[in-house]
């Protein structure tokens, strides 16, 4: 553990070592390998639906960049290389189960089957939202860090009050960062959940970097072990290992389910992308660094496995690539074609009763608007 | 029934009854529980509704925020205790940036029922950050609802219809006031009760209007009766997000003059806000320029000076004096 807080002139590539007790069931050469403590078998069909997940949610996701790029979405957050621990956590999750993410989930939201076109609204700017979080169960996104680590407590708490505890019963899964640990809303999450046992996973995606800022630079022990400090367990998975990733959500999903209290789970991954796309990675990290961790990428090691142990053929591969194609043009024409919002539209929704100031507001700024009707006809 | 109550009582008796016509309804907060609140405000609820419907949370107050956020998400009504309104800046960030907004980056979907209780206000000889005024924060934020009371019967009735609005409504309670006792009809229904929304003239007069929420209200009243010379009428506005402008402004058309009065500092206030909408909407009406009595632009002092930081019955009336100088 370095000590230096200094800013260093020359920048040093940051080992993709993860430390001891890394939870890992898929090696990065795509072996399998069982863990003692989460025993788990997966059928060769279920294998390519998670390989199908993460490369169809990789081809969305490179899609959108694109698009930024080309100006059609005012920002993107790129989810690249960290597709296993989002697909392998969201599988893990039942439909009655309630997740709260922050803003990089896009495919936890593929999992919860949110429209990509509900994603690529919020990021256009047509929408500060926009889908109902009851349809998918999965809660809007959040760009406040660590927020919704407390809504997703106190939901929890509101699953315990209904009395929905037990086998048949409803979990939370809390998703956010590294950067987030370091946030008060999120260490309160912790506090509230442990002294209320509420039926919540919060699932922290350690992807080393918080925009320019190394994970050093937030915590000075392995995020998984601050959980003993609150009371509950926290255990640190290889977040590119979608194996270890479904097998520890679901594990803990179901103690966390049937009342044992909540529990942490810490996804050592690695963010391959900018933070978003308005960053710059290279003015604060090394290319030796982002290489090391391409060999350890969670698609192509799910790929060897499956070829290495028949699961599938050149065929799957060629048809999933097939159907990334024709996702990307469908994420194409549909991010264009989403209709922009009306003006009239900012007044809406702001209460759920009525607000006689914000309609006499909106009444004027209507009727200005409407004295320019015709005028582009009269000046033709 | 009438019963004579305290405007802490007639709050308590409020949630009370709303507990018992809503079993979605909680009360969270510091000491809320076994203690009934450092003001005895939740006094007796603990005890027959339990710790599931009267939590006592730990120490965070962006946790009560947070937490209440997320209990309204899965169908339940947290009304929130924030012990001291100088204690409410830890959970503004759940506040402002989660609570008001969710409705609508939901296109209407969610709905937010949550109430945040805050005691407000000096007069009471307490310490720093147990006086405070932070209104004006709240009311600048869109997707919430501002009110405060100023008598039990109010307290009564509006703590109910905050409960049941499907808004997050901050809910502003007069320290000062919570020993003032008045009688209170404790079992009309409740959509006999004024609208939460709406303004009350409590006190008619012909010469000028003053405007005031909360514990000065009673302050102006008290000016008034002192005013021999002239006529005043006193609004309680009641509601400071939104406000009910038509009674404020057919008031000001009656009397042409308006005195706004509150305890928050001056700057950026309510009564900067009032003052612009009235001389928008009644300037043809108004005999003078709107005067402001209010708090200074100070933190709030120490409480050996608060009687002259808070605006007083000399302070209000020489308000009135400005007003007719003109």
């Amino acid at each position: 553990m370095s000590t230096n807080t200094s800013s260093g002139a020359g920048v040093e590539p940051r080992s993709a070592d993860s430390g001891d007790n890394l939870v890992q069931i898929l090696t990065p050469d795509g072996e399998f390998r069982e863990h003692p403590h989460y025993p788990f078998a997966i059928t060769a069909e279920e294998a390519r639906g998670l390989y199908r997940d993460m490369a169809l949610v990789r081809r969305f996701d490179t899609e959108a960049v694109a698009l930024q790029r080309h100006g059609e979405l005012g920002l993107w957050a790129s989810l690249l290389g960290q597709e296993a621990a989002q697909v392998g956590s969201a599988r893990a999750a039942r439909p009655n189960d309630m997740i709260f993410p922050s803003y990089r989930e896009h495919g936890v939201a593929w999992c919860r089957d949110v429209p990509t076109a509900e994603l690529l609204a919020m990021f256009r700017g047509v929408t500060n939202g926009g889908w109902d979080p009851r349809d998918y169960g999965f809660h809007l996104y959040t760009v406040v860090i660590g927020t919704q680590c407390l809504h997703a407590t106190g939901y929890a708490m509101g699953i315990q009050r209904d009395g929905a505890v037990g086998e048949d019963g409803s979990a939370v899964i809390a998703y956010f960062g590294d950067g987030a640990s370091s946030q008060g809303d999120t260490n309160e999450a912790f506090v509230y959940a442990a002294v209320n046992n509420a039926p919540v996973v919060f699932f922290c995606q350690n992807n080393q970097w918080a925009i320019s800022e190394p994970f050093e630079r937030q915590s000075r022990v392995p995020l998984y072990q601050r959980a003993s400090g609150f009371g509950f367990p926290g255990v640190r998975i290889d977040g590119n290992d979608v194996f270890a990733s479904l097998a520890v959500t679901r594990q803990t999903l179901n103690d966390v389910r049937v009342g044992q209290g909540p529990a942490l789970i810490e996804a050592f991954t690695y963010r391959m992308g900018a933070h978003t796309t308005t960053d710059d990675p290279t003015r604060y990290r090394v290319a030796e660094e982002l290489e090391e961790w391409k060999g350890r990428d969670p698609i192509s090691r799910l790929r060897k496995y499956l070829t290495r142990t028949g699961g599938a053929d050149e065929s799957f591969f060629d048809a999933v690539e097939t159907e990334a194609e024709a996702l990307g043009e469908r994420v194409r024409t549909e991010c264009r074609t989403l209709p922009d919002p009306q003006p009239s539209d900012m007044f809406r929704d702001v209460y759920a009763e009525p607000h006689p100031v914000l309609e006499r507001q909106r009444d004027e700024f209507v009727e200005y608007l409407a004295s320019f009707d015709g005028e582009e006809a009269s000046h033709s | 029934m009438t019963t004579t109550l305290n405007l802490g009582k007639a709050i308590n008796a409020g949630l009370r009854r709303s507990m018992d016509d809503d079993p979605k309804v909680l009360l969270m907060g510091e000491d809320v529980g076994k203690l009934g609140g450092v003001f005895r405000v939740t006094d007796g609820l603990y005890k027959d509704f339990g710790p599931d419907r009267v939590i006592d949370t730990p120490l965070a107050e962006s946790g009560i925020i947070g937490t209440a956020i997320g209990l309204a998400l899965r169908g339940y009504r947290p009304v929130c205790e924030i012990q001291f309104d100088g204690f409410f800046f830890p959970s503004a960030n759940q506040t402002f940036t989660q609570l008001a907004k969710m409705r609508m980056r939901s296109n209407g979907a969610l709905k937010l029922p949550v109430v945040i209780r805050i005691p407000f206000g000096g007069g009471i000889g307490a310490v720093e950050h147990h006086s405070e005024s932070p209104e004006t924060y709240f009311a600048h934020t869109a997707g919430l609802r501002v009110v405060s009371c100023s008598t039990p019967e109010d307290a009564y009735w509006m703590i109910q219809q905050a409960v049941a609005s499907d808004d997050p409504v901050a809910f502003f309670e007069p320290k000062q006031q919570y020993w003032d006792k008045a009688d209170v009809d404790t079992e009309a229904a409740l959509s006999s009760a004024a609208p939460m929304g709406s303004a009350r003239v409590v006190r008619e007069g012909t010469d000028a209007t003053v405007v005031a929420y909360g514990a000065m209200v009673k302050t102006c009243l008290r000016a008034a009766a002192a005013d021999d010379e002239r006529s005043l009428e006193v609004v309680d506005l009641r509601s400071l997000a939104p406000i009910d402008y038509e009674t404020v402004y057919a008031s000001v058309r009656r009397t042409g003059r308006l005195i706004v009065v509150h305890e928050a500092p001056m700057s950026h206030g309510l009564g900067a806000e009032i003052a612009a909408r009235v001389t928008e909407q009644c300037f043809y009406h108004l005999e003078s320029p709107v005067i402001r009595v209010t708090g200074f632009d100070t933190p709030y002092p120490p409480n050996r000076l608060e009687d002259h930081y808070r605006p007083d019955l000399d302070r209000v009336l020489d308000g009135v004096d400005r007003a007719f100088a003109f």
